[in-house]
């Protein structure tokens, strides 16, 4: 059933690409794997901590390589908020210009790349299904881009290419850290090894600076964060909501997956660096945020910032933070998404999205008007929807931190300046749907349509799951963390 | 029936020559059957050479197995050479025409015949260079190799690039090759012994003179630098790669490297005693990644731009022999086989409709969706992006750097790669966003649409499944 979701889009983008009709392959394709996924959540076995639907091919004995899938809480929701996105971001992509083919074949490449790496064990197959997206992200925003889309498919390109080579070689020192006897590229293996303390001291802190920075540069951590706004405000809405949405949680993933658990000391040992980053993110990014004159490099730049959040998730190491952080990543990847089609479709209308030409078009586009605000209220963090159920376990989670000082530590410090994010979140937030749907219509407007009955569905189904998921965020707990060990190194202390 | 090693070189030889006669005497057939009929016994042989049991030489053997080895080294790249050699020969036949049109006033297919035969030779030469571990063998499979490649660069020599990248290549290999004399010299004054494995011993022995050998093998080093295309030997590269004919600009790329690397992993394993070997190779990769990336840039022509990227691939695989290690190299060297051979076959097939300029690639997809996707596959795999069979080279090469702590090669290497994604990516851009002023399509005759699908296919299947090339390179 995994290798089904993983392989559902891949084989649909190739059919897709020898000339099978495009939309439909698409729609089915996607609509099918997110069946299989629902199937797979309600499926999913609570008692078990351990992956569950295993499935093994060997490639290299000798390398302890193999192409394994399977899926445990934090992958599967992962998995399922992959298969969501890509519903919407198919279902709204409508006809296309030119070249339709080739548009959904890569949609749906990136989409199984995601999910591919999301549902590996093997962490070479987890490396090597989010480099599926690479090309396609490329071609996406160079053929059907807006703007400066060469400038900003180059720049997503290299930075993507050179972020992954730089955790390509995090990898290979982190299986040449184990001894011998134990190398394997299973990530259960590298648990096990990890457990018995296998990966000295001194591996886990270089290990852990080299996945940090590699995987930083994928999620667009604090320096490294330029590509994201100018590819996000170029990219076609569809691509936009895949890369920000889905694609960007690979890095917060891998650190979840990878990083935290395996090299407790590392993630200790630079902790703090981590904080002073993750704190640029969400104040400084923040900052830039408010400033944006431009709908979509605002909802770029908020991309970023709210990764802070995630990273403080991450960085404090609670088993709670680290389950708020899951639940975040699940949010705001439906809550961008959301955001990334409202704006694709207000492109279309209008042709502009600088704030100063627009205002008022909530008159004549109340469902967007009002889908748009379930958006920003999620991105806000307001009770009710996913995001606050995220953000405040992170935020408890952070305060009360796995190091457990005892004096006023600097996560303490973090927090309440984390905290100072949602107001930032809140002021760039509210001014843009102020003036995007509030205040007096422009002439040019008038004509302008509401969503399509056809297009209301997709958003539906995004605000359905964040509302379903911001009242009852306990079911996604009780799946997300077991896949924690409670026993991590940090949480002893 | 048992078969040996050097019976394989016997049969190629015997088809070289047949073909000669063939074209001598049968002066009436269509000279494209000659190719065919080469492609034929090249691949009987290749299918021979699976049953040829590799035995390791020993510092003991006499006579003619002291000149020539048959490890599993070697008979792998004899693999790879006949391999090599039959693609090149289907692009030969993909690019006849053109080279019709460069011997004017004579018959259609005046030339044809010795096109397709020298290649038979130069297979030859590839197949007893890498068997040999005596350097009096060495120079002679070498100066096969080289002279054939003489008459190949300048084949179509009425066009005056054509016969300046001769040129160049005649006066710079000459050179390379007295390099290699005077090193042999020194070497064989230190020590007394041509033989490998037992100048591998002399050097063991303390009382040997090591700066004298070690000049030797420096003076070595230089030659073999100027054949795999290593900086500073790379300066001919770029000229003679763009001005030969383009099947001999990827035999050039392919065949004279692999077998150019065989010969350092040999001649370079007795000096690893001396502790300046590895430094000196070190130091030679770094130049050769950071040149080949940052000069290929800016290129525009694309027979050019593979030419830097062949230096550029020449610096990735001295990691490897940095590190020593032979099966990283041996799989690159594959890897780098089939990606190569696809990119110039799609050249070659769309230099003849546009050009050879990047820009004459502009909408591709849309004339041949078929060689537009063979590119796609080439580029990406040339960069390095997985599941393809370009990326796991990379990644056992970075492999083995990571564990003998090469740390200033493996960061130049990821910040080239960085280098690598941007002009390899070009190439995708103008085939897939721009929009050509022709449209008309362009045909692919049919067997080359199979060797192009079955480059595609196996640099997948290897970025897949690579166990096969592991267990053939494996001790």
């Amino acid at each position: 059933m995994v290798l089904f979701v993983i392989f559902c889009p891949i084989v649909a983008a190739m059919l897709i690409m020898v000339g099978a009709p495009a939309r439909k392959t698409a729609l089915a394709a996607s609509v099918s794997a997110f069946a299989a996924a629902l199937f797979l959540l309600l499926s999913f076995d609570h008692n078990q901590t351990d992956f569950q639907r295993v499935t093994s091919f060997t490639i290299s004995p000798e390398w302890h390589l193999s192409f394994t899938t399977g899926v445990d809480g934090l992958s599967l929701v992962m998995v399922l908020l992959a298969t969501i996105v890509t519903l919407a971001a198919v279902w709204f992509t409508g006809t296309v210009e030119r070249q339709e083919n080739a548009f959904y074949a890569c949609l749906l490449f990136i989409s199984g790349g995601a999910i591919g790496a999301f549902a590996s064990i093997d962490l070479f197959f987890f490396y090597a299904f989010h480099e599926l997206a690479l090309i396609p992200t490329f071609l996406l925003i160079g053929i059907w881009g807006s703007g400066n889309r060469v400038a900003a498919a180059w720049k997503i390109t290299i930075y993507l290419a050179i972020g992954s080579f730089i955790l390509l070689l995090g990898l290979i020192l982190l299986y040449q850290s184990l001894p011998v006897a134990a190398r394997s590229f299973d990530i259960r293996a590298l648990d096990a090894a990890a457990r018995l303390g296998q990966i000295s001291a001194g591996a886990q802190r270089h290990v852990y600076l080299l996945l940090l920075t590699g995987f930083g540069i994928l999620i667009s951590l604090f320096p490294f964060h330029t590509w994201a706004p100018e590819a996000y405000a170029s990219a076609p809405a569809p691509a936009a909501m895949l890369h920000a949405g889905v694609l960007k949680k690979f890095g917060l993933y891998g650190l979840l997956r990878l990083a935290v658990p395996l090299l407790p000391e590392g993630a200790h040992h630079w902790a703090n660096l981590l904080v002073v980053l993750l704190l640029c993110n969400i104040i400084y990014v923040g900052l830039v945020t408010i400033a944006q004159k431009r709908l979509d490099w605002m909802l770029g730049y908020s991309s970023v910032m709210h990764m802070g959040y995630i990273f403080l998730g991450i960085a404090s190491a609670t088993v709670l933070s680290m389950t708020g952080a899951v639940i975040l990543m699940f949010a705001h990847g439906l809550s961008i998404a959301l955001l990334f089609a409202l704006a694709g479709e207000l492109r279309e209308r209008t042709g502009t999205l600088i704030f100063d030409e627009l205002g008022g078009l909530g008159k004549v586009m109340p469902f967007a008007s009002l889908a748009f605000g379930f958006g920003v209220f999620a991105a806000i963090g307001l009770p009710g929807l996913a995001n606050f159920a995220g953000e405040i376990m992170i935020f408890f989670g952070a305060f009360k931190n796995g190091w457990e000082m005892n004096r006023f530590h600097i996560f303490q410090i973090a927090t309440a300046l984390a905290l100072w994010g949602v107001v930032i979140s809140t002021v760039y937030m509210l001014r843009a749907y102020r003036k995007t749907f509030m205040g007096t219509m422009d002439e040019r407007w008038k004509g302008i349509v509401d969503l399509r009955f056809s297009l209301r569905l997709p958003i539906a189904v995004l605000i359905g799951a964040l509302l379903c998921y911001g009242f009852f965020p306990q079911s996604f707990v009780r799946i997300v963390t077991p896949a924690f060990r409670t026993d991590l190194v940090t949480n002893k202390r | 029936m048992t078969i040996t090693a050097p019976e394989l070189e016997i049969a190629v030889l015997v088809i070289g020559m047949a073909i000669l006669l063939l074209e001598a005497f049968a002066t009436k057939i269509d000279r494209r059957i000659l190719a065919f009929v080469a492609i034929a016994g090249l691949a009987l042989v290749l299918m021979a050479s699976f049953f040829v049991s590799p035995s390791a030489s020993t510092s003991q053997a006499t006579g003619f197995w002291s000149f020539y080895t048959a490890d599993r080294l070697s008979i792998f790249f004899k693999q790879f050479s006949l391999l090599t050699t039959i693609f090149v020969l289907i692009l030969m036949t993909d690019y006849a025409p053109v080279l019709r049109s460069s011997f004017p006033g004579t018959s259609l297919q005046a030339g044809l015949g010795e096109f397709f035969t020298l290649p038979i030779f130069t297979c030859v030469g590839l197949m007893s260079l890498v068997s040999a571990i005596d350097f009096v063998f060495i120079f002679v499979s070498l100066e096969l190799v080289t002279i054939s490649f003489y008459v190949l660069v300048s084949f179509t020599r009425r066009n005056p690039s054509t016969l300046e990248a001769g040129t160049k290549y005649l006066v710079l290999s000459a050179l390379s090759t007295a390099f290699l004399v005077y090193g042999i010299a020194w070497i064989f004054g230190v020590t007394g012994q041509t033989n490998l494995q037992q100048i591998a011993e002399a050097l063991a022995n303390p009382a040997t003179d090591r700066t004298g050998a070690l000049l030797g093998m420096v003076l070595i080093l230089v030659a073999l630098g100027f054949k795999i295309a290593a900086v500073p030997f790379q300066i001919w590269v770029p000229d003679v790669y763009q001005g030969a004919p383009t099947p001999v600009t990827a035999f050039l790329s392919v065949g004279s490297k692999a077998a150019g690397f065989v010969v350092l992993i040999r001649v370079v394993q007795p000096f690893l005693v001396l502790p300046q070997t590895e430094r000196l190779i070190a130091a030679i990769a770094l130049l050769t990644l950071i040149y080949g990336n940052l000069a290929a840039l800016p290129q525009a022509n694309l027979k050019r731009l593979l030419a830097y990227s062949s230096i550029a691939h020449a610096g990735y695989l001295l990691i490897g022999v940095a590190c020593f290690d032979t099966s990283a190299i041996g799989f690159y060297l594959a890897a780098y086989l089939l990606m190569t051979l696809l990119s110039f076959a799609v050249l070659i097939i769309v230099a003849q409709q546009t050009g050879e300029e990047i820009a004459d690639f502009d909408g591709l997809a849309k004339r041949s969706p078929f060689l537009a996707f063979a590119m796609l596959i080439g580029m990406i795999s040339l960069a390095g992006v997985p599941f393809t069979a370009g990326f796991l080279g990379k990644f056992f090469i970075f492999y083995v750097a990571i564990a003998q702590h090469q740390t200033a090669l493996v960061v130049v290497g990821v910040v080239t790669v960085g280098c690598g994604f941007y002009y390899y990516l070009k190439v995708i851009r103008a085939m897939y966003w721009q929009s050509a002023d022709k449209i008309d399509k362009i045909a692919v005759n049919g067997v080359s649409r199979l060797a192009i699908s079955a480059l595609i296919i196996a640099t997948i299947w290897l970025g897949v499944y690579p166990q096969p090339i592991l267990d053939a390179l494996k001790r």
